[in-house]
């Protein structure tokens, strides 16, 4: 494949990123930061606490502005782009699941499955439901968040991203605040069916065993990625 | 151990700034309406008491002679006899530019003269001076100086009603030319013992006639009815300024439970703290009491203006236009403040007691669980109304019927958020979109938060409503029912009956008809009514305002076969015409004469009974009467030049011309000025409530986040979504809006027809003014959207970071 093409086949790439929180002086969170994903492939992303890898996610994620270098996802740099543009890619393109709190609290899990379906327009119900199944939700569908366990509200987030068929799923350490056993089972499933809809993962983890599971892994360090697999 | 309790509990108002403020705000608004509404009354009530004493508001019993005038001598007769009694003369002369009524009396002997004090309070010169409103002595002129007014300097009083000079009866006799004659005597309250039986008045003096004045449409009942409007209106903006402070106190107590179980759990006993929080409170309330006096001041002195101009058209003059501090004022709007802060804290103070020590920090209430207490409070809510439908059933009088008011608009506002809730889920059930779904239960889930902003909001608009409709259909009403009575051009009264005669010669061929007035007095169940000998007319069977009545009633009246009576005695003593069919009620008008009962008319504004019959019928049992008064029927355009000319004809002049046109205008401007104080009243009810409902969104912000975030991650921008932050607000407002008509409506009702019945004897119709409802949805609208504009531009400009920390592990 020549080198020019690359590019225009890469779902995500990320060029010498530069973000900052407390002003421009201040001394950035990420620094540089380079990084690239393809049409299905999936990436671990690790690093110390504080390190800046929620920063990335979110960076990639359209959710937040940074000071220099460029994020192109799914050909649109983001750059400039302004909130209607970022919003539009939140909608259709790149779906997240954080740690916590990723649900809509005055929606039924039922509602919440769909909403992001429904919002993007490509609410299928049959793979809803597909989803709802193989997600084990079936049985709480009308409940509210506020009476689901921190597992099954990861899995409820997990099919409403799913939901969207999104060309990119980023996760935020989804299992962070579950058990070892929990988290496993979701991460599992989560997994499963990012490779049977040939969906691109980018995955904050802090764990070498679960990372070791993804197609790649790159390791976070003072601002810069710092080696690992590609 | 207090003082670091105390410093603890107190460092919470440093760090929720915004929560101090809105709780001091809340009942600072409370108290500045409330005392603003009790500073216009007690000024008002202050003015006209002593006005209605010196006008002869509290009305005594008087002598006339039946040709006008009453010789000195049959005074000093009656004097010697024992009688107490206090001469008046009255009269109309051109001074310089203007016509005048001139009254003059005795100052020693007459009830109460505080109208005769010059304004500049220079030395009281009462039988040297003669006073006249500033206004007046502006409309005689500088001309007037070199008439007879020049030996008789007069003296600026604004006690002193617009059109007419005060003075001692010497200069009142010099003034218009009448030496020795008296118009009337008044009868004082203290008489000799047994001298009505040794000495009566109808021996000593038979050819006086005894009545109680006129006091015109009595206007003490009008007034009365504009007090209770604005008490009203004060007591329902406190309430509204309460629902501010239960909410923000509530807010505070939840949040410093930590705090509150820490204390406690570091030794501070709970009887201790209990005591802090209240010293706490009471502190708050007063400093927030106080800042509301200063803004119900400013907001009376801003008022008072116009209700003095009010209350200056009822009256003639009595409301000075500034504002007096009354210590009572001050007192009671304090205390008000403190009861109503312990009022809207008690839940709080409650909860306080029963909370656990060790118990998880509590939930706020989100969206599913507050179902069970929606229900509870609907309960309760519909409790209330029945509990006061039942008292207006079982009781008479006023109290009952403003327990129903009460129990009305307490129950509606308990019963508003099961009916949002209610509303909102159909409006879910029937929605495809994800947005508006998720809308329609967004609003439902934000319900418990907003729910006491929103009954407030239920209270301001139904008051608004009902009030409205009140003082509307009474404007029509009143009008349409002056419209009726005045159907005379001109009303004219004589000095005496030659003068009467005299007016009949001079406007033969110049008017279409002469109507008499006359009337003689009865006593019915002990109050004194007066009895109207009408001759056949087709203006009364035209106009006349009648009630009720058979179709041929006139010419049952002209055949002196029935008589009409007004409103007010029917409904007292239960007298009404016959259905077809069925006999009429009998009125004993005393003496034998007993009249059926074929027609009742309204009357509003008169607080005595009234009857009607053929002046035939009349004149054969109650012997001869004055005949002094009367309606002149003409072509409208040509009222202008015959009242000129009545003016300058006669010598000595007639007693009063008065053209109905300017009666009119006269009664339509006392109306409009009520409507500018309770029009302001209004904005300002609907301003606090909006200020409640803005105040509810900025405390329930960090609580709003949450809710807010998960969906601007899946792709809605903050502009989007502060969009619909004020969309939020301004269809739960609309919602509670179209709540608060039939509130509104039914409030009108029970004012119009249970209020009034009890407080005045009339009931009053009640009209619709749709388009007055659409302007208040506007505004209500526009304030809900003005509230929540703050808080969705700050979600429209937050940063991504704030929304991003809902989701960050720190938690
Ligand atoms: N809104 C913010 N304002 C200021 N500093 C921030 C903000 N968000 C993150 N930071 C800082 O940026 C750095 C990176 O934070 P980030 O959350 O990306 O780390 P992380 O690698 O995800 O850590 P963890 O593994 O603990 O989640 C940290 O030093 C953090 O304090
Ligand atoms: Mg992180």
């Amino acid at each position: 494949m020549a080198a020019q093409y690359g590019a225009i086949n890469m779902l995500l790439e990320i060029r010498d990123v530069i973000k900052s929180f407390e002003g421009p002086h201040a001394r950035p969170v990420l620094n540089g930061v380079s990084l690239t994903l393809e049409p299905g492939q999936t990436l671990a992303l690790t690093g110390e606490s504080g390190s800046g890898k929620s920063t990335l996610l979110q960076l990639a994620g359209a959710l937040d502005d940074f000071d220099a270098g460029e994020i192109t996802l799914d050909g649109t740099p983001l750059m400039g782009l302004d909130d209607k543009g970022r919003a539009d890619l939140r909608r259709r393109v790149v779906a997240l699941v954080f740690q916590q709190f990723n649900l809509i609290p005055s929606l039924d899990v039922a509602h919440n499955l769909a909403f992001h379906a429904r919002l993007g327009g490509v609410e299928d119900r049959s793979w809803l439901a597909h989803l709802t199944e193989r997600l084990g939700l079936s049985d709480l569908v009308t409940r509210f968040p506020e009476q689901l366990s921190g597992g099954q509200q990861q899995r409820v987030a997990i099919g409403r991203a799913l939901g969207l068929r999104p060309k990119l799923l980023l996760a935020d350490e989804p299992t962070g605040n579950l058990d070892q056993i929990a988290g496993d089972a979701v991460l599992d499933l989560m997994l499963e069916l990012v490779a049977d809809t040939g969906t691109a993962l980018l995955l904050v983890t802090h764990s070498p065993r679960i990372a070791a599971r993804l197609g790649a892994r790159v390791h976070l360090r003072d601002g810069r990625i710092d080696g690992g697999e590609m | 151990m207090i003082a670091t309790a105390l410093s603890a509990l107190m460092s919470h108002w440093r760090r929720h700034p915004l929560q101090l403020t809105t709780l001091l705000a809340g009942l600072a608004l409370a108290t500045g309406l409330w005392s603003a509404v009790q500073a216009i009354n007690a000024e008002a009530r202050a003015s006209y008491n002593e006005a209605a004493l010196q006008l002869g508001g509290v009305p005594l019993p008087e002598l006339r002679a039946a040709n006008g005038t009453i010789a000195l001598e049959t005074y000093v007769a009656l004097r010697r006899a024992g009688w107490q009694l206090s001469p008046v003369l009255e009269g109309r002369v051109q001074l310089g530019n203007t016509w005048v009524s001139v009254m003059g009396v005795d100052p020693l002997s007459h009830p109460g003269l505080p109208a005769m004090r010059p304004t500049d309070g220079a030395p009281l010169t009462t039988f040297t001076q003669m006073f006249a409103h500033r206004d007046t002595i502006a409309d005689i002129g500088t001309q007037a100086q070199d008439t007879r007014a020049q030996e008789l300097p007069l003296t600026s009083s604004t006690q002193v009603p617009l059109g007419m000079v005060l003075g001692d009866i010497a200069l009142a006799e010099r003034l218009l030319d009448q030496p020795g004659r008296i118009s009337r005597l008044l009868i004082l309250p203290q008489q000799p013992l047994g001298l009505k039986t040794r000495q009566p008045l109808s021996v000593l003096a038979p050819d006086l006639i005894r009545s109680i004045p006129d006091r015109g449409a009595d206007t003490a009942r009008l007034t009365d009815s504009f007090h209770l409007n604005l008490t009203a209106f004060g007591l329902l903006a406190f309430a509204v300024g309460l629902f501010i402070v239960h909410g923000t106190v509530g807010l505070a107590f939840e949040q410093r439970r930590p705090m509150l179980r820490t204390l406690r759990a570091l030794g501070v006993p709970l009887r201790s703290l209990s005591l802090l929080l209240l010293g706490e409170l009471i502190l708050l309330a007063i400093v927030a009491g106080g800042i509301g006096l200063i803004l119900g001041y400013l907001v009376a002195s801003a008022l008072i203006g116009d209700v003095a101009a009010t209350l200056r058209g009822l009256y003639g003059a009595p409301v000075e236009g500034s504002l007096t501090l009354r210590p009572i004022w001050f007192v009671s709007g304090l205390g008000m403040a403190v009861a109503g802060a312990l009022l809207a804290s008690a839940q709080a103070l409650w909860r306080l007691h029963s909370m656990p020590l060790l118990a998880a920090p509590g939930v706020l209430a989100w969206g599913q669980h507050s179902a069970r207490s929606d229900r509870g409070m609907a309960l309760a809510g519909l409790g209330l109304m029945g509990a006061g439908g039942l008292a207006v059933l079982i009781f008479d009088g006023l109290v009952p019927g403003f327990a129903l008011l009460g129990g009305l608009m307490l129950g509606a506002a308990l019963m508003l958020p099961g009916a949002l809730g209610l509303a909102l889920r159909f409006g879910q059930s029937r929605t495809r979109g994800p947005l508006a779904y998720w809308l329609w239960g967004d609003m439902r889930a934000g319900l418990p938060g907003l729910s006491l902003a929103l009954m407030a909001l239920l209270l301001a608009l139904a008051t608004n409503v009902g009030v409205s409709t009140m003082v509307s259909s009474f404007r029509l009403t009143f009008t349409g029912w002056l419209d009726q009575r005045l159907s005379a051009q001109i009303y004219v009264s004589t000095i005496n009956d030659a003068q009467g005669d005299e007016l009949r010669a001079f406007l033969a061929g110049r008017v279409d008809a002469i109507l008499p007035i006359r009337y003689g007095e009865v006593r019915i169940d002990g109050q004194d009514m007066r009895v109207y000998g009408i001759v056949d007319h087709a203006s009364y069977r035209d106009n006349w305002p009648l009630l009720d009545g058979a179709p041929d009633v006139w010419d049952q009246v002209a055949k002196g076969k029935g008589a009409l009576i007004n409103e007010l005695l029917a409904r007292r003593n239960d007298l009404w015409p016959g259905e077809p069919g069925e006999n009429d009620a009998q009125l004993q008008l005393g003496g034998g004469w007993v009249m059926p009962v074929v027609g009742v008319y309204s009357d509003y504004g008169n607080p005595a009974g009234q009857i009607i019959v053929s002046l035939d019928s009349l004149l054969a049992h109650a012997g001869p009467l004055p005949n002094r008064q009367f309606g002149l029927q003409l072509d409208p355009a040509d009222t202008h030049a015959l009242v000129r000319d009545l003016n300058g004809a006669f010598d000595p002049p007639l007693a009063g011309v008065l053209d109905q046109s300017s009666l009119k205008a006269h009664s339509l401007e006392i109306f409009d000025k009520t409507f500018v104080v309770t029009g302001a009243l209004n904005v300002l009810t609907l301003g606090v409530a909006g200020f409640a409902i803005l105040t509810s969104l900025l405390t329930l912000w960090s609580m709003r986040l949450p809710q807010l975030a998960p969906v601007w991650a899946l792709g809605l921008t903050r502009a989007r979504l502060a969009r619909l932050e004020v969309v939020r607000s301004v269809a739960l407002a609309g919602m509670t809006a179209l709540l608060a008509l039939p509130l509104g409506l039914v409030l009108a009702w029970v004012l119009l027809a249970v209020i009034n019945v009890e407080a005045f004897g009339w009931r009053l119709p009640m009209y619709l003014f749709p388009w007055d409802w659409l302007v208040l949805l506007g505004l209500t609208l526009v304030a809900a959207a003005a509230a929540a504009a703050l808080p969705a531009r700050r979600l429209a400009n937050a940063p991504p970071a704030e929304l991003l920390r809902v989701f960050a592990n720190e938690r």
